[in-house]
């Protein structure tokens, strides 16, 4: 290789390692403002305890927690961290209680009437007994789809019970379904009777366009039972509707029925 | 929005309305021009406008003469006037059929249910509000008039829940038929609870309506006084046979009851607690259903008398429809025919004929729209 063509390969080794080394330190072009991509997202910053204790931030970026008894970079015990999320989930409850924070465990294990859930809801003895039956009955397995036990499936078909009972309940309760004037469904559709959700979508003369079950069951919460419409992924409106088809089971969907 | 639809319905009673207003003006000549073509094409048409309607009153054969006629209102279901009106108006309303029938009718029964929840509020609104009927009142009691204090303020408003009577020759029997075996000591219930369990329909908690067997004992020392030709009618809130089980529309003791009146040559029962309309035949028996101010009911599922011709289904969109009042025409012959005052609807008779002849004779109007 003669000198020159030395002299060409250095310079080209030494531009490219100041030119990486460049890129690699250069100052790193701002971020585009806050107000192209929403908010900043604040960095938590989390108090240091004086006796050294564990500090846990909750996901809000402003609450924290200094766990008594525990120093920093020690695990906590699953009771301990229980307790902590729970007491950290209170506080946020408490600064926000206007948050419509959805209950919905507390929907699901809402003790029902016709007693297929018990009050406090699903138990890991649910579905138990099924399991022992199942242990020396030879069943086709090994693939991933319909890879589910009898227990599973009980517990599915309870989980669904759950729901109907849940709708069972709201249609009973006048109060429930934000009725005004004591008035509530099963006064008038006793186990849900009359009220055909087989026939929906149809025409609905009285009110001039096609309509589906929910909007007759706001037309019911708005006029005989003088409440206020249920949005349609409120989970009374859902578990009504579960409840009436339930009741229907077997018969023939008939859409457009008059 | 609304505004600019008139449902069938609005259009159907605007007419309605119209006609009955030209009518007003019309002179005697004209009326009278009007009446005889009316029933010129009814007779056309092959149609039979009800009893109380047709223009001359024929007696078409012996016995089917009517000896006298009394009214019902049924099924009211008060609440307090301040938590709901809806019912208040319609029991008013039907204060004002009873009251404008012309002629009075003898006497007016109350066919129990007057309160939702037996309250005192209730029962009282209920009481005043009957004052102002103008022909005698006779009262029975609905499970929703008694099981918040076991009827104890009924009582004291009304007397006592089971008595009879003789009126024109005929006698008459009120029972309380809404008593159920215990439910709700054993549970550790409160009154309250106890009535919010058997006010719902569709609750299985509840025991079934019974008579029970110091009433029916009763029962059978009163009618030990009465001749076996004279005509009997029974009043009693549940149906007084086994309609629906899960629905109460049922009587445990249903049997026994009605062996009680076996031998009874002509027997009536009138019941409401179904709010539909209902006709049944067993035996000497017939039964009838009233209708309630309040709200229609569906028909059961299953076990429907055989008789029963179904009323159309009501339109929830209107408050008063498939509600109503009526009144029954006692017979020469003791037997009843029962008009249906639908409100809303044309009026439906169900004569005595029709039960007696086993649904071949006097069939009341089909039913267009069946139940789902």
């Amino acid at each position: 290789m003669t000198f020159r063509m030395k002299l060409i390969v250095g310079m080209g080794a030494v531009l490219s390692f100041v030119g990486g080394a460049a890129l690699a330190t250069g100052p790193v072009p701002p971020p585009p403002k806050a107000a192209a991509q929403g908010a900043e997202v604040k960095k938590h910053a989390l108090p240091v305890s004086k006796d050294g204790n564990l500090v846990v931030g909750l996901c809000d970026g402003e609450t924290s927690m200094e766990v008594k008894g525990v120093k920093a970079g020690q695990s906590l015990t699953r009771a301990q961290a229980q307790h902590v999320s729970g007491a950290l989930m209170e506080e946020w409850l408490r600064k926000n209680p206007n948050a419509h924070w959805d209950s919905a465990p507390k929907v699901a294990q809402a003790p029902s009437a016709s007693g297929t859930v018990r009050p406090g809801g699903v138990t890991p003895e649910s579905g138990g007994s099924q399991v022992k039956k199942q242990i020396a009955t030879p069943i086709q397995d090994g693939h991933t789809y319909g890879a589910f036990s009898d227990r599973d499936e009980a517990i599915w078909a309870a989980s669904t019970e759950q729901f109907v009972d849940e709708g069972h309940r709201v249609f009973h309760d006048a109060k429930a379904i934000g009725g005004t004037v004591g008035i509530s469904c099963d006064m008038c559709h006793p186990d849900a009777s009359n009220t055909h959700p087989e026939t929906y979508p149809k025409y609905q003369v009285q009110l001039g366009r096609v309509a589906l079950l929910r909007d007759m069951i706001n037309w019911c919460i708005e006029n005989p039972v003088r409440g206020r419409p249920l949005a349609d992924g409120d989970p009374r409106m859902r578990a009504m509707e579960a409840y009436i088809y339930a009741k229907r089971k077997g018969v023939k969907l008939e859409y457009g029925k008059k | 929005m609304g505004n600019k639809f008139r449902s069938i319905e609005t259009k159907h009673h605007a007419e309605r309305d119209a006609f009955f207003d030209d009518l007003k003006k019309l002179d005697r000549r004209a009326f009278l021009r009007v009446a005889g073509i009316s029933a010129g094409i009814a007779a056309g048409m092959g149609l039979r406008t009800p009893h109380s309607f047709q223009l001359v009153n024929v007696a078409e054969a012996q016995g089917t003469k009517p000896r006298f006629s009394f009214a019902y209102i049924s099924d009211t279901h008060l609440y307090e006037k301040k938590l709901n009106d809806r019912f208040v108006r319609a029991i008013l309303k039907a204060v004002d059929d009873v009251n404008g029938l012309d002629p009075q009718p003898d006497f007016v029964l109350f066919g129990g249910d007057l309160a939702q929840l037996g309250k005192p509020g209730e029962l009282k609104l209920g009481a005043e509000i009957l004052k102002a009927v103008k022909a005698p009142v006779r009262m029975m009691v609905g499970e929703h008039d008694w099981f918040l204090d076991m009827g104890e303020l009924w009582t004291d408003l009304f007397g006592p829940p089971n008595y009879s009577f003789d009126h024109k020759g005929v006698h008459f029997v009120v029972l309380n038929s809404i008593l159920e075996k215990d439910f709700w000591t054993e549970r550790k219930l409160t009154p309250e609870e106890r009535m919010q369990i058997v006010a719902g329909l569709d609750n299985g908690i509840q025991s079934r309506f019974e008579v029970g067997a110091p009433q029916r004992e009763w029962l059978r020392q009163d009618l030990a006084k009465v001749n076996k030709a004279t005509p009997i009618i029974v009043f009693s809130h549940s149906p007084l046979y086994k309609y629906y089980r899960p629905w109460n529309f049922w009587t445990d003791d249903a049997d026994e009851v009605q062996a009680l009146f076996k031998p009874f040559q002509t027997v009536t029962v009138i019941h409401g607690h179904t709010h539909q309309l209902l006709s049944n035949r067993i035996g000497n028996m017939s039964f009838h259903g009233m209708l309630s101010t309040a709200w229609p009911w569906p028909y059961a599922p299953e076990g429907l008398p055989r008789l029963t011709v179904q009323m159309n289904r009501a339109d929830p969109f209107s408050q008063f429809d498939g509600c109503g009042d009526g009144r029954m025409d006692v017979l020469e012959s003791g037997m009843v025919d029962k008009l249906y005052n639908l409100w809303e609807r044309n009026p439906i008779t169900v004569r005595a004929s029709y039960l007696a002849s086993g649904g071949k004779q006097d069939v009341p109007p089909r039913t267009r729209l069946p139940s789902y």
